[in-house]
């Protein structure tokens, strides 16, 4: 336990001491913004935010990745994670620190987009309900963003490889109802589970289900267990 | 203390080691010596646990380093060859984060990162960040980090490697000093740094053990091997004794063979002597018919010279160049 704080409490240091994380959030913040303003331009737009937490559901398939690309990926590039694992530091406690940083990481950039909400409450009178579903179906989205962005990580020793198969994985996940529009029956509804975008759509419109909030906490669990796999594996290798 | 039992490493088909078995009492410096690419790092990185043996296993203080590995690891402090620091991170901040992921306390660090601090005369860089100090001072931090804990065993992998001779001197005597605390295991391809500093020395070579030795014995001990291959068609119950009467030979060891209609034999020689053209006339003379006379492998003394036997000149003091 006190490994994975020293890890965790290491990483978010990390974070919030070096420019790029701030780079990457304001890249994110102003995308986010620009949406915001054409959503809320619209004529007779409605006051809520489900233009802007459809759009910033879209850009977490581009932003997760960037914020983990380094955290595993860097130390096998330097060779540091040979000091790491042959403290007595178990591989579990090494993903899982990393992770709850980015974890923090992603939630303060994403806590910057409240000035958006303020603004909406502010001109307007939304609901709250779809407000508050909206944000837990981000932040749900994020984590699970965030876990498959570390197993991308771990696979690789350079950080744009592992970037790119993250985004990819991300975006299979995204886009894959497409798919079933073309079939029917068990394996469209198979495909359709699957998939992050239904989801997304309900929390955005207000619908808090309980199957969708298990479907991501697995999709976490999954991929975290995947990564602690994969640098157990490098050892071997 | 250290106990190598066995291990062979192989990387896809290659063996990098083979067979390593040695032991390290407490308080000993151990020498690894070896020229580039003996399997050197190769065996620090299994003792550490940092990658597991194909076969074979180490004990670290009676931990198993493949089935009891955490507690194993408890008792290593470890400075990989390429001395991995994270380079965005403050000389004190990093020595704080390797002692917490090594179980120790708040406490405890203050006073001990202070004391590593000053004892690897890094007082003056504590703040600094990592990514600007010198190989030199980099090479300190490492070697903090590895004994913060007070390790029992340390193991170095070649940690005067890419330094300036000035901290090349320093370093070795750190080293040294250490010692008289840790078990440790040294890992370099200096003849003379390993004679300074080791109590016992270790020669390895494409990963075997070629010698074991006391350091002071190194130079002039050389009882080494060399050996020949040689391939005769004829009488066995006739080569053999016609081989043996030659002079300079150690023994004679006969290779089965499968297959061919001559008889195979490996020969031990005295050191230094090349007794290949003696051989070819003895199965001339005879009338057998010879198939193959080759050298096998690196002697000793090959491989002593692959070694770096002789140090860099320190660089004149500066103002007396012309």
């Amino acid at each position: 336990m006190t490994n994975l704080i020293a890890i965790t409490r290491k990483e978010a240091k990390a974070y919030f001491s070096t420019p790029s994380a701030y780079i990457v959030g304001a890249m994110f913040l102003v995308i986010i913004g620009v949406f915001f303003v054409f959503d809320v331009s619209k004529p007779f737009a409605e006051a809520g935010v489900r233009g802007l937490s459809d759009w910033a559901s879209f850009f977490i398939v581009f932003l997760a990745p960037l914020i983990t690309m380094k955290l595993l990926a860097e130390e096998q590039k330097l060779g540091t994670l040979e000091l790491l694992l042959t403290a007595p530091v178990r591989e579990w406690e090494v993903v899982l620190g990393k992770y709850l940083a980015s974890f923090l990481m992603l939630l303060a950039i994403q806590s910057v987009t409240f000035y958006y909400v303020f603004i909406v409450y502010f001109f307007g009178n939304p609901d709250t309900g779809p407000v508050i579903s909206a944000y837990l179906g981000l932040v749900l989205h994020g984590a699970a963003a965030l876990a498959i962005g570390m197993l991308g990580s771990s696979l690789s020793g350079n950080q744009i490889v592992s970037a790119v198969v993250a985004t990819a994985i991300l975006l299979i996940f995204t886009f894959i109802n497409r798919v079933s529009s073309l079939m029917d029956g068990a394996p469209a509804e198979f495909i359709n589970a699957l998939s992050f975008n239904p989801k997304l759509l309900d929390f955005s419109r207000g619908v808090i289900d309980l199957f969708h909030v298990v479907y991501f906490l697995s999709i976490v669990a999954i991929f975290l267990f995947l990564s602690i796999r994969s640098l157990e594996t490098r050892r071997w290798r | 203390m250290i106990d190598a039992i066995d291990i062979t490493k192989y990387y896809g088909d290659f063996p990098a080691i083979t067979g390593l078995n040695f032991s390290v009492e407490q308080g000993e410096i151990l020498g690894f010596l070896g020229p580039n690419g003996a399997g050197k790092s190769t065996a620090m990185k299994i003792l550490t646990g940092f990658i597991p043996p194909s076969s074979g296993t180490a004990k670290i203080a009676g931990y198993d380093i493949v089935e009891q590995s955490l507690l194993a690891r408890r008792h290593i402090g470890y400075l990989p060859e390429t001395v991995p620091l994270y380079e965005d991170m403050g000389v004190s901040d990093y020595l704080s984060f390797m002692g917490q992921i090594r179980g120790m306390s708040s406490s405890q660090l203050k006073k001990r990162i202070d004391e590593v601090v000053e004892l690897c005369r890094l007082e003056e860089y504590r703040n600094t960040i990592i990514g600007k100090l010198s190989k030199g001072y980099r090479q300190r931090v490492g070697i903090s980090q590895a004994i913060l804990h007070e390790p029992d065993v340390l193991v170095l992998d070649e940690p005067t490697i890419g330094i300036d001779p000035i901290q090349v001197v320093e370093t070795r005597q750190l080293i040294k000093n250490l010692g008289e605390e840790h078990t440790l295991i040294l890992s370099s391809h200096i003849l003379p740094e390993v004679s300074m500093i080791c109590d016992r020395v270790i020669i390895i070579h494409e990963g075997q053990i070629v010698a074991v030795d006391d350091p002071s014995n190194l130079g002039t001990n050389l009882s080494g091997i060399e050996r020949v291959e040689i391939e005769v068609k004829g009488p066995n119950r006739e080569i053999l004794p016609a081989l043996e009467e030659l002079d300079g030979i150690q023994s004679i060891e006969r290779i089965p063979v499968t297959g061919g209609a001559y008889h195979r034999y490996h020969i031990t020689v005295d050191i230094g002597r090349d007794l290949r053209h003696d051989l070819a006339k003895v199965v001339v003379a005879n009338g057998w018919e010879l198939f193959k006379l080759q050298s096998l492998g690196m002697s000793l003394e090959e491989i002593f010279l692959r070694l770096t036997i002789e140090e860099e000149e320190l660089p004149s003091p500066p103002g007396e160049a012309s």
